[in-house]
């Protein structure tokens, strides 16, 4: 047991959280980060569904990764993610269907998330299969941490509620307050998650 | 092993295509029931949404349903009856002036005729529910949009923005000598001959293609059922 959670396995895990988050430091996977967080709920269940997808994708490749023939991995490595996101949507149809209508295409374009190729082909092609997989629920969570934020900031402001509960209250609409409509826009997402950034890079900076 | 031989590759794509296939299909059928029941219920609360009734949760959809629609028949553009039932289970890429589908509904004992109108938006699909009444005028009662992939804050209002819907509201869908189909969606200030006050309603700001595509599919959807319409008028 004390070598599955060793110094090194516990960076694996936690680095993809911090210091090498994929949304704000490798600024990854931002389209569908600034596609599903208009509002909490499909940025949860996208940062579920993204997290679950790169852990099991790279414990998979990571499995076989000795067999794979090196001409055609990118193809293998396709086949396998598309194959668990084609899965993990079918899921979603059946358990949550509001939601995966909500989430629309961009299940299907996990696909093409750059995060989960880039830790195959980085990680998974060299890594054994547990290290791999704390690097895909790091990778996965470092992912949805940044989505929640921002779908937070989003509902928050845009539509003063919070996972579809209203909790402003409404004498704070009757003092004047209106909801920011620009919240709900992909623009505003893209600078909310530059505010993330920002202050992300603020307190790194700091601590050095 | 030389896993870089050709054999080699050919066999292992081939390999794990066929497992792949299997495990895809095995976890398809598996929840094929359950996702159908899904998008029936979808649909339901759809149908149920333009007929003013909303905000009702999952598990009480399908008894509304029942309570409310008394058949889904299937007509042609001529107005003809071509089967009592089964018009709910037409799917959309199905419809046709062959195959229209028509919901004729009964709300607090007041006959509606809910249609079905299907076109194309900016970037795909969008369908709605236009539910009638039985009068003269083809007076709205109420309608519902909805849309595959349509800008998210723009177009997509047209399914988000219950306004937008709701002013469907007692516009009529003839002109005002009722000889063609008059309901249009409009810019405030454009006017567009033979559509009167009681038949425009507002586009919406920055999303004028997805607003063109709801009226054209207003008028291209209602028209085929213009005849079917005009028979059941009282």
């Amino acid at each position: 047991m004390g070598k599955l959670f060793s110094k090194e396995n516990q960076e694996v895990f936690s680095n993809p959280l911090n210091l090498n988050n994929p949304v704000v430091v490798q600024v990854l996977g931002i389209c569908s980060a600034l596609a599903v967080t208009s509002q909490l709920k499909p940025a949860i269940v996208m940062g579920l569904s993204v997290t679950v997808i790169t852990a099991f994708s790279n414990l998979i490749i990571s499995l076989i990764r000795k067999t794979i023939p090196n001409r055609i991995r990118i193809i293998v490595q396709l086949v396998v993610v598309a194959a668990l996101v084609t899965i993990v949507s079918m899921i979603l149809k059946a358990y949550v269907y509001d939601v995966s209508v909500m989430l629309s295409v961009y299940v299907g374009l996990i696909i093409t998330n750059c995060i989960l190729m880039g830790r195959l082909e980085a990680f998974a092609m060299q890594n054994g299969p547990w290290e791999s997989f704390l690097d895909g629920i790091g990778n996965g969570i470092g992912y949805a941490i940044i989505l929640v934020v921002v779908g937070f900031a989003r509902e928050l402001l845009g539509a003063g509620s919070i996972l579809g509960f209203k909790v402003l209250p409404q004498a704070v609409y009757d003092l004047g307050y209106m909801d920011n409509g620009m919240m709900t826009m992909p623009a505003m997402a893209l600078i909310l998650l530059g505010c993330v950034i920002w202050a992300h890079r603020a307190y790194n900076e700091e601590k050095k | 092993m030389n896993t870089s031989s050709n054999t080699y590759t050919v066999v292992y794509a081939s390999v794990m295509v066929v497992i792949v296939a299997f495990l895809l299909a095995f976890t398809s059928t598996v929840l094929k029931p359950k996702s159908d029941y899904n998008e029936k219920v979808d649909k339901q609360k759809q149908i149920l949404a333009s007929l003013n009734i909303r905000d009702i949760d999952n598990e009480g959809v399908e008894a509304k349903f029942k309570e409310v629609v008394v058949a889904d028949m299937v007509i042609d553009t001529l107005g003809n009856v071509k089967a009592e039932k089964g018009g709910f289970d037409i799917k959309k890429k199905d419809i046709n002036p062959e195959n229209l589908p028509v919901y004729m509904c009964k709300v607090n004992g007041v006959d509606k005729i809910v249609v079905p109108v299907v076109g194309k938006g900016l970037w795909g699909g969008i369908w709605g529910y236009v539910a009638v009444e039985t009068d003269k005028m083809g007076t709205v009662y109420g309608a519902y949009f909805s849309h595959e992939s349509e800008t998210a804050g723009l177009g997509a209002i047209i399914a988000e923005y219950e306004g937008f819907q709701k002013q469907f509201a007692g516009k009529t869908i003839y002109n005002e000598s009722g000889d063609a189909i008059a309901l249009s969606v409009l810019k405030k200030g454009k006017n567009v001959d033979g559509v009167g006050v009681n038949n425009r309603c507002d586009a919406v700001t920055g999303a004028t293609l997805t607003s063109n595509g709801v009226n054209d599919m207003l008028h291209d959807s209602l028209k085929k059922y213009m005849k079917f319409l005009k028979n059941n008028a009282k």
